[in-house]
């Protein structure tokens, strides 16, 4: 295990890896969401009180689940290259962050269409709401700190702490449907009680689940290759690898 | 098909909500996808420069 971390945190070899593993996260993510689509669109019963509208449910809460994994993963990454001094850290959270500010941005606009028929307004200054327009806001000033620097270990570094700082919003976010008074409604799923959803209209949500978590690893490759390219664009692997590659 | 794309009258919330997610989702890939084939291509070029200097 050890041997395969310190084996994948060397730039040439996590580039590699990254190709090979894409399309292995690609298709079954496109597949997954074509047939989580069909089972939330068509399959799963319309809700006995939010009716057919209750389907907005299938892409707002993967992505919202999403937009505080990707932070999460961002903030370990950014910690990792902090204290063991990885380079390869560094650029795993610095390609999380423009994949998570789009999460929270598909999370935020959804929530609010589906708010408007559900409690009568767009937007409200609820605790779940207003801390999840928190996450994006540190999800850009991540990205705009990373780029007011010339020097990459500088931005690293810099970024890497805001980014640890801000986790303590991920919680935040979690929970704020049970620790206060939120319009928001409660959690769905949940790891430790039964769902409190039917089984009908929970596996399009699970499954879509799966398939947003498969498209985030396939960016990701691409994000972390295009990191490793600029960072490493003097080493001699690379112009060995490179030269005779198409684009 | 109807009743299916009116969505029992919340049909415009739901087929919003569907519409921006896929643009957002293929966009992202887009972007990535590009970000990715630019850095090889700078890559590239400044690996051939240097061999040509060599040369």
């Amino acid at each position: 295990m050890w041997l395969w971390f310190h084996k994948l945190s060397s730039p040439p070899y996590a580039y590699r890896t990254a190709g090979r593993l894409r399309p292995w996260f690609l298709w079954p993510a496109v597949i997954a969401m074509l047939i989580a689509t069909y089972g939330g669109l068509v399959m799963a019963p319309a809700d006995y009180q939010q009716k057919d509208a209750f389907r907005i449910i299938y892409v707002h809460a993967p992505s919202a689940i999403l937009s505080l994994m990707v932070y999460t993963s961002m903030a370990i990454a950014a910690a990792v290259g902090v204290i063991w001094r990885i380079k390869l850290a560094h650029a795993v959270a610095a390609a999380c962050a423009p994949v998570g500010a789009w999460f929270t941005v598909i999370t935020l606009l959804t929530g609010s269409i589906y708010g408007k028929p559900m409690w009568g307004t767009w937007w409200e200054w609820d605790p779940r709401l207003t801390s999840e327009l928190i996450l994006l806001f540190l999800y850009l000033g991540y990205m705009a700190l990373r780029a007011s620097f010339d020097d990459t270990q500088r931005a690293d570094r810099a970024s890497a702490i805001l980014a640890i700082v801000g986790v303590v919003n991920v919680p935040i976010v979690k929970y704020s449907v049970v620790w206060w008074n939120s319009l928001h409604q409660g959690p769905s799923i949940s790891k430790f009680a039964k769902p409190s959803i039917d089984a009908s209209m929970l596996w399009p949500l699970l499954l879509m689940l799966v398939a947003f978590i498969l498209y985030f690893l396939a960016i990701l490759c691409d994000r972390v290759r295009a990191e490793i390219l600029k960072r490493e664009r003097d080493a001699r692997w690379l112009s060995e690898t490179v030269v005779g590659a198409q684009p | 098909m109807k009743e299916f794309l009116s969505m029992s009258g919340y049909g415009a919330y739901v087929w919003s909500c569907y519409g921006i997610t896929a643009l957002v989702l293929i966009g992202n890939f887009w972007s990535a996808r590009r970000d990715r084939d630019q850095a090889l291509l700078h890559a590239k070029r400044r690996a051939q420069a240097r061999q040509g200097e060599d040369a």
